[in-house]
Formats: structure tokens, sequence, C-alpha cells
């Protein structure tokens, strides 16, 4: 439980917060037509006679989609139901050609499950938290409405219709923004992982549906909800339930009373407003669809769910600290995201075999690498890096002069630097321009040597105790060196030196 | 049959595609006959538009086909007759509903691509109730179909029943040999019985969905109207078949049924259900489901007692169960993507909607869909529709129970005979009560036949039902040959349109 | 169980058909009478009987996920969905200006 609180004139207030997310289900074909779900295309150019609802046209499922949903269940532990049914939701708007959605009210295909989001002091979450999952059904998408087009006219476009979504019920479990936010963020994490979903929040691949309530603090009963339609940012929906609750209380305490209402959420101004154009459309006459027969799932289509998944985020994170050794740190921040973790794992790889030695003796150096001193150069480049250059193999390359000593960190990032913007080899890099560390000791040595001749008085002061000094020797080498020489010999031959 | 010169309209579909098979007559002197009948038969009204050029057209390709030693379809050279709910590419198709005046699909129901493979041609859409919403075929916005039939000494026009009375009225009046209906809840056998003719409901998903405009989805099933039990095995052969476009099609094979027809009924059992002697029935209907009887037992079956306990229930359930699915599938009507728009001035999205509807659905389709939404509705919908779908669970168990104890179930089709059009509806429930007999079948998505059996003193047809176990079309046009064997009926209306 | 005028109406608000004063007095009478008939499927025990869920006993099929892989449920036919269309402009449908 957070400690967000909303401080009213009268007291403090807790909020409660639920969640519908839709996800749209990666797949080639619509969910019942054999229409394209790519993103863009031109108006109405992906749109079967089915999808347009003409007379006598009929739905049959895609079993990707219904694969896909059934792998998400089991990505949240779920129960998956072996039997479910699609009921038809029945209302009139023009970016629904049949009239009605085909979903799941009375049998969803999949049932309750939990994710886990971690805790983040910073963020306002002192501990990990569980989060019910209440179910994941199967269901259509709608259409489009352009209203800027013609003076007097809307625009249809029914392209989307009938993609296939996954909406996805939270439980009322979440009572501060971070709390939705850290959750929206973990479930795209495992939509990914499972390759059911892009979670591209801009082209609307995932929205969420916001249901907010707050209660003074020490009530058990749940006061009465709004849900926010369609917020598709994880920053959105903080502001959504942020303002919401905000809302809410002021309502109440101004001796007012909560209505049970469906709003839009304004990201201009970060508040949400009465979407009073679809309050009578509420009688939605669900009803098993007669088109459809009950969806059975037998054991070898389970089976088969089963054995596709990949490893997923909580364990991937554990796998890392465990057996990668990483900071709990770098281990959370390498398995947010899918891309991170396939990047950080191919590189991973590609440096364990340059070197010769098991990723785990690596792990640590490349998360490093891989979280905040490649980024770091990539920031730094600006419009000047071609990322494309910094392919796996090279930043190996890299990581493995580095691991032998043959260039310093400082180095490494001037390579990379030269590498983003143009593409050369690294190992060609060091040589031409210079960027390797001296390891040859007798240059070393007469540096050293030098060094403790002009400064008899620190020598000195160092043989009596002052072990500071040992930091000053080092600069004076490094300096001699023109920062070239390796650090490891240079502190060894000082300490053999000094004594 | 006899037949004059360059007349063709006594034929049935076996006679004419063997006689343009063996070079008796060509396809084309076939459609011409039929095209001619049609056209000089509009005051009987069973056509919303006719098609002659695409009946000589697939006549000609018949021709041709066999010119070149081809062999020929099923149906070949045999033009029929297409209920104006099947969507046919570049043909308007209507439902006989305003509110799909002018729509011209782009796309070619299953069953009528099918039709048209197997070499049939097709002489125009045949009128019918509003959205297959009906008995009488008074419902069509395109007017009344009527029926060739007329009472002995009255000139009132009869109803040719409904919903496929386009096509039991043309098929009795011999403007086409055969005609696709489709029956949600008797549209085939009852206008085949007040017609005289015969016509057959298959399995549930033994002929595809896809195309045609939806009533009643869990119900819907389209089959053959003919004049002949073995034409109607043909054609159901032509017509039936697996659709992956239709999730509730049927993936079996598609049996042999007119080569497999057999009228021997030794060893048969045929159930008489002791719950379809209703009140109200008349004593004509009484008397020759008797004969029927009958006639089956001469075939050989054995004549057993059946119970159907909740054949009362049938019908109400029915009448939720058929308007919460059409109220559902009508929704679809709104004026956006195709058929008739009403916007009137000012109106927006959702005025544009109930205008649209209002001036588009007519008095029956509204009724109905008024109360499938009020059944589903907030707080009706476990009392009403669940209620309905368990009731229907039971009909269908006590259909199980029977098939038990026979093979076939012979019954009424209809509880009367034909009745002159406008005398039955000031009252929407005594029309419903026409398809007593024939919902409790549908219910269960079982086969089902009517067959012609007797006249009336008044001269009008009466039809005999057959219903038999899922998939068994065989023994339901077994028995149906064995009645039409023994029952001679060869009385043709008096032509007077 | 019998249904006011006013049920009556907000029923046709809810299926969108629009209904005048005069359409309801012949209406509502009709619907209370077809009304009283079904509700006789009360007197039906149906206690642990489930309601139908398919016709015929079989199993609901799947797809495959492939684009257009057949024209009569594939997308890519613009002019075919919209030839029917009272108003399609640009290759939108056009629909009276909605205010969400
Ligand atoms: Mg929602
Ligand atoms: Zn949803």
């Amino acid at each position: 439980m957070s400690n967000y609180r909303i401080h009213g004139a009268t007291g403090d207030w807790e909020i409660v917060v639920g969640l519908e997310v839709h996800a749209q289900v990666t797949s080639n074909a619509k969910l019942f037509s054999g229409a394209s779900t790519q993103f863009g295309a031109e108006p109405n150019t992906q749109v079967s006679l089915v999808d347009a609802a003409m007379p006598g046209m009929l739905p049959v499922p895609n079993r990707e989609c219904v694969r896909q949903a059934v792998r998400t269940g089991m990505a949240i532990e779920a129960e998956i139901h072996k039997w479910s049914r699609f009921d038809r939701k029945n209302y009139f708007y023009a970016d629904l050609p049949q009239g009605y959605q085909i979903s799941q009210l009375y049998h969803p295909i999949v049932g309750k499950g939990a994710l886990t989001i971690e805790a983040d002091e910073k963020a306002g979450i002192p501990e990990d938290r569980t989060i019910g999952i209440e179910r994941i059904h199967i269901e259509q998408d709608a259409g489009k409405l352009m209203h800027d087009q013609h003076p007097t006219m809307s625009y249809v476009d029914l392209n989307r219709v009938g993609v296939a979504l996954m909406e996805i019920v939270s439980d009322p479990d979440m009572t501060s923004p971070a709390e939705a936010g850290a959750y929206v963020r973990k479930l795209r994490a495992i939509l990914r992982y499972v390759g059911s979903c892009d979670g591209n929040m801009e082209e609307g691949s995932m929205r969420a549906d916001v249901n907010v309530s707050v209660r003074r603090v020490g009530d058990t009963e749940l006061g009465t909800r709004t849900e926010t339609k369609n917020v598709n940012s994880v920053r959105f929906v903080m502001q959504t339930i942020e303002h919401e609750a905000q809302r809410q209380v002021n309502v109440l305490e101004d001796g007012g009373t909560i209505v049970q209402e469906t709003r839009l959420f304004d990201p201009g101004t970060g508040t949400t407003r009465s979407m009073r154009s679809k309050e009578d459309a509420h009688d939605y006459r669900y009803f098993p669809d007669p088109d459809l027969l009950p969806l059975e799932l037998d054991d070898e289509f389970l089976e088969a769910c089963r054995a596709s998944l990949p490893e997923l985020p909580d364990a991937k994170r554990l796998r890392y600290e465990n057996e990668l050794g990483l900071t709990p740190y770098n281990a959370r921040e390498l398995t947010a995201d899918v891309e991170v973790f396939a990047r950080f794992e191919t590189l991973l790889g590609e440096t364990a075999s340059a070197i010769g030695k098991p990723e785990a003796k690596v792990a640590t150096q490349v998360a490093n690498w891989a979280l905040s001193v490649a980024p770091g150069v990539v920031k730094s480049l600006g419009d000047e890096a071609d990322v494309s250059h910094g392919t796996a193999a090279r930043q190996a390359a890299i990581l493995k002069m580095q691991d032998a000593g043959e260039i310093s960190g400082g180095q490494a990032k001037e390579i990379y630097e030269i590498v983003l913007k143009t593409g050369r080899e690294p190992d060609e890099i060091a040589d031409t321009e210079g960027l390797k560390q001296v390891s040859d000791t007798g240059a070393i040595e007469a540096a050293i040597d030098a060094i403790i001749a002009g400064n008899g008085d620190k020598v000195e002061q160092y043989k009596g105790g002052k072990d500071k000094l040992f930091g000053f020797f080092v600069g004076q080498t490094m300096k001699a060196m023109q920062g070239k020489a390796n650090p490891a010999v240079v502190n060894q031959i000082l300490k053999d030196k000094l004594g | 049959m006899p037949r004059t010169e360059n007349d063709f309209t006594q034929l049935g579909i076996r006679e004419i595609r063997d006689g343009v098979a063996g070079g008796d007559f060509t396809a084309r002197e076939v459609a011409e006959s039929l095209n001619a009948a049609v056209e000089a038969a509009t005051s009987l009204n069973a056509f919303i538009v006719t098609t002659p050029e695409k009946a000589l057209e697939a006549a000609d390709a018949t021709d041709a086909a066999r010119a070149a030693g081809k062999a020929l379809g099923p149906m070949a050279g045999v033009p029929i007759g297409m209920k104006d709910l099947f969507c046919t590419n570049g043909v308007q198709t209507t439902a006989a509903s305003h509110i799909l005046e002018g729509f011209i699909p782009h796309y070619e129901s299953t069953v009528s691509a099918n039709l048209w493979a197997a070499g049939a041609g097709m002489l125009g859409k045949l009128n019918l109730d509003q959205f297959a919403m009906g008995s009488s075929n008074e419902t069509s916005y395109f007017g009344n179909v009527s029926s060739p039939w007329r009472k002995a000494g009255s000139n009132a026009p009869m109803s040719p029943g409904g919903s496929s009375g386009g096509s039991s009225s043309a098929i009795a009046a011999r403007l086409c040999p055969a005609a696709t209906g489709t029956d949600t809840g008797g549209s085939i056998r009852q206008p085949a019985a007040f017609t005289g003719i015969c016509g057959i409901k298959p399995t549930y998903g033994r002929c595809s969905r896809w195309g045609v405009v939806a009533f009643a989805s869990s119900l819907d099933q389209a089959g053959p109207m003919a004049r002949s039990v073995e034409d109607c095995a043909i054609m159901l052969g032509a017509m039936a078949g697996f659709d992956p476009k239709d999730s509730t099609s049927l993936d079996a094979p598609v049996p042999d049924w007119f080569g497999n027809l057999d009228a021997d009924m030794r060893g048969k059992k045929v159930g008489i259900p002791r719950e379809y002697r209703m009140e109200g029935t008349d004593q004509a209907i009484l008397d020759s489901w008797d004969r029927g009887a009958e006639w089956l037992r001469d075939a050989g079956a054995e004549i057993v007692d059946v119970s159907l306990p909740h054949t009362k229930y049938a019908l109400p359930a029915y009448y939720i169960v058929a308007p919460a699915e059409a109220s559902s599938n009508l929704a679809r009507y709104d004026g956006v993507r195709y058929g008739l728009r009403d916007l009137p001035d000012g109106a927006g999205l959702q005025d544009m909607y109930a205008a649209t509807r209002a001036a588009g659905f007519g008095d029956e389709v509204k009724r109905r869909v008024m109360l499938g939404t009020y059944v589903l509705s907030a707080g009706f919908y476990d009392a009403y529709y669940t209620q309905a779908m368990k009731v229907r669970t039971l009909v269908q168990r006590d259909f199980d129970a029977a098939f038990e104890q026979c093979d076939v179930i012979l019954a009424p089709t209809t509880p009367t005979a034909s009745f002159p059009l406008n005398s039955l509806n000031d009252d929407p429930l005594t029309m419903y009560l026409n398809d007593v007999f024939a919902v409790p079948a549908s219910l269960a998505g079982l086969p089902a036949m009517s067959v012609p059996a007797t006249l009336t003193e008044d001269g009008l047809p009466l039809g005999l039902q057959i219903v038999g176990r899922a998939m068994d079309e065989q023994s339901v046009l077994n028995a149906g040959l064995a009645i039409e064997q023994r029952a001679g009926f060869t009385a043709q209306p008096e032509k007077w349109w | 169980m019998s249904v006011t005028r006013e049920e009556v109406a907000k029923i046709a608000q809810l299926a969108r058909i629009k209904m005048g004063e005069g359409d309801l007095d012949h209406l509502v009478p009709e619907f209370n009478k077809i009304l009283e008939w079904v509700e006789q499927l009360g007197e039906v025990d149906t206690a642990g009987v489930e309601p139908m869920t398919a016709v015929i006993d079989q199993k609901l099929r799947l797809r495959d996920d492939v684009i257009d892989a057949d024209p009569k449920t594939g997308g890519g036919r613009r002019d075919d969905v919209l030839a029917n269309a009272p108003a399609a402009e640009h290759g939108f449908y056009g629909v009276p200006k909605v205010i969400e």
C-alpha cells in the first residue's frame, strides 16, 4: 500500500485505481477477417466485406489471435479457460459497422492472474506489490472517425475495424499514480516479451481505460468510480489519476456526489471531462454471438502455447542478479524492455566469446557499458552519431581491448565515438589514432624513475607514512605518459619502486 | 409429364437436366420458355426483379459445354428462382426491405455460387416476407405475393405462405422448376405446404449462411423448394457443402441423397408425436396426418407413438430467440455503408439512424427488432433469453429421446391450409401460430421436409412434415418419397394470372 | 409483466427506430400481448438445464493468420466496400458530423 494521499480541507483521502488496458494483438490479419492489420494504410483499403458488415457476412476467428491471448494469460500465470465464448455488445456508432462489437463478457478466454511491480522508493513505491488481473478477453477494435475534413460531415475509416484486441482488466489494486504507471510499464514489458502486442502507445496499440475512485483514509467501502477512456501513455495515465482523484475530492468536500460516468482525458490541459455523447448507450444487451460456436481449446494447443513462451521479465531479472552477478538496479534496467535485454544479451555473448571468458565474468563490464557508457557517447554525439555503425561486434572489440588493458575507459569512449561517426573498426582506430595504452614496462619504468628522481622530498614523505601521496605519483606518471599508460601497470611499478 | 411444343414449364429439375444432357432439347429453349412464363405472371408478384439474361447466359454456357463434350453439373440447364435473401453479385438484393432497396452486392452467396457452379441459371430474385419475417408474404416492401391457388368458388387472393412465398408461388405456378428458400422457423416448409410443393430444410450447418442476409443466425438454414422429392434431393446436393467462411458450417461430406433415394420403409420406425394433436388444428389436417401414417405403414414402416413434451413452449421460445438475434443482426442497417439513408434537416448521427430505420423497416420487422431489443435489455436477459435457450435445450432433448424410439417423425406441416391475404394481419400472434408445428425442428437444428398430401374440400393443398435426426436428411427424403408415391398429388392451380 | 408506453418508447430509442405517437398507439398493446404470451415460458422448470450453446454439436474452427487468403474475406477492395455507400467521399464513408 502506498502512502499516496490527497490532503483535502476536511482530511486525507486515499485513491483506488483499476485499469482496463486494450492491447492490440500482434497478428497479420484481423480477428474475424483476412484483412491486414498494418498501421497507416490509406483509408478503407484494409477493409473486407466482413469488416464493413455487408449483409450476410460472417466472422471466422483467427487462430493466432487466440494463441497470443492464451500466451499472454500464461505469462501472467492466469487461469486459461479451455471453454470460452464470444458475445455481442450492442450499440450504435459510426465506427462500429455491425452495430455490435464481438467481445467476451460471460466466458472470457483468460481468468484470474497477477503481475508484480517492483519497489521503487524514489517513485513512492516502498515495496514490491502484486496487482491482481481479473481477466483477459479478446474483442474487436472499432474504426476511426475524422471530424475536421468537412464542414458538416465526419469521415469514417474502417481500417482498424476488427483488429484483434486483448482487454486486460486489473483488479482495483492500485493506490497511487506511480503504481498505475509501474503497472502499465510492467504489463507492456510482459506483452512485448511474449510478443503478443508491440506496446506502441503512439500508434494506439496499447491504451488504458482508467477507473478511479476516492475514499477517506480508513474507509473500507469503495467510492463511486469514473472511467476515463483511451488514455494512451504512461504519463497520461498518471496525470489522469492525479487530476481525477483531486477533482473527486473537491466535489465530495463541496458536498457533491460522484456520478458514475465515462470521461475523456485532454492531454493539452492534463484534465478530464465528461463524455456525455456516449451516456445513453449503456444498455449493451450482451448475448452470445450466434454466428460463432463456443471456443474450445485442447491440451495440445495449450502445451504448444506454453512451450513457446520466452523467459519472462521477473525470471530474467533474477537470473541476471543470481547468475550474472549484476546489481539489482542494473538487472532491473536491463530487463525492463525487450529491445534493451536483446541488445544486452547479444553484446554479452559477443564480448564473452571475443574475450574467451564465461558470460558471468564479463557481465558487469558489459552491463555498465550498455547502460551508461555507450548511451552517454550516443547522447553526446547527438546527430553526428550513426547508431547503426555501433554493431555488437564493434562494441565487443572495444570491450575486449579494454579488458586486456590495451585501452583505458576514456580511450574506449573515444574509439566508440569514432566508430559511431565513421563506421571504422575499433582495432584500426586504436592503432591509427594512437588510442592505446602503453603497457610496455620499459617506457613506464623510465618515466617513473625520472619522477622519483625529481621528487625526492615527496618520496620521503610517502615512505614516512603519507599514503595519500601515491595518487600524486600516479598522476605524474600518467601525465608524463600523456595519459596512455596502463593504470594497472603504473600502479604495480610504482608500488615496487616506492616500496 | 405432357408438354406442348416449346413449353417446358411443367418439367422438374431431373427432367430438364436429363433432357438437356441427352440432347432432347437445349438449355436455351428451356430458359426462354421459363423466362416467358415469369414475364407473364407479374400479377402473382413472385419476383422482385427478373433476370432473363442471366437465365439465358447460364443456358448458353450449358449448351456450349455439352457441345464441347464437357461434363455437365447436376443442375446443368436448370433455370431457378433465387429468394431475394441470397446476395447475388451485380444483382439487386433487398431482403424485400426498403432499407436495402437498390443495394447491389459485389459478392455472391456461397449457396447461389454453388448452384451456378452446378450449372443452374437465375430467372430472377424472388419476393419474400421482409427480412424473412412473416408467414404469409404480406410484409414485403415490394407488395404481397399471391398464391396461384384459390379457394373453390372464390377469387380472393390467397397467401402462398412465408417467408419463402415468392419461391412457393413461382414453383406452384410453374414459373420455375425449383427455387431456393430459407427456413428460420418454418419458412421453407409452411409455404411449401400452402402451395402443394416440396421443400426441405436440412440440418443446421449443411448449407452455408455466407452471403445470405441474416435473420436469426442460430436458426437460419437454406434449402431447396421444388415439385418433387427427387428434385429436392438433387438441388440440396448442389447447395450444401462445407464453407470455411461460415463458422457454423458442417465440415462433413455431402451424401449422394439423390442416388440413395429409397421409398422402402421396411425396418423403419415412424414416430407420431402426441403433443402435436393440438386444439385449433383443422380436422382436415388431422385426417391428412392419419393418412400419412397409413401411407408410411404401407411402405413398410412401423408407426409408434412418441412424446415431445416441450412442444407447447417451442413457439414462445422461438419468439424470444429469433427476435433477439434479429435485433442485433439488423443493427447494421443504419444508412452509413449501403441501402437507404434518411437524413432529416439538421439531424445528427443518431437521429439519422433512427429516421433511416423508421423509414426503411416495415411494421413486422420493427415489431421483432423491438421485441428482441427488449428481451436482451438490462434486467430482462436471464428471464427471457437465457430461459428461452434453456427451453431450447429441452426441446432438443425431447427429440433426442424420441429418436431413440423412431427414425423419423411424422407431423402436419401447418395447423391450417392457406388463408386469404389480408385476413390475419390484424393479429401478429395468430399469424405466429402458423409455424407451431414447424418451429420445434428449427430450434433443434434438425432436417425437416414438407411434402404435399391432399387437397382440402376447398381445393387447397395440405402438406405433411417429416423430421429426422441431425445429419440424416436421407431418411427424411426417403420417407417423403414414400408419401409422395402414395399420395399421388398431381393437382395444379388453375391458371388465372 | 406489461410495459408502459414510456418503456416502449425507450426501447424504440435503444433500437434506433424513430417512433411517433401514432406508432406507439398500436405498438404498445401488440407488444404487451406478445410479451404476455411468451411469458408462459416461465412455467417451464429449467433448473439444472444449460442454455443451448451450439445447435449442432461441433467445435469452433479457427482460421490461419494469412492476409487476403480469400478475396471474399480479405481487404484491399475499397471500391467494393464503398460502392453502395449513400455518401462516400475521398475513400471515406461520410456521416453527419459527430461531436464527441
Ligand atoms: Mg472499458
Ligand atoms: Zn474493451
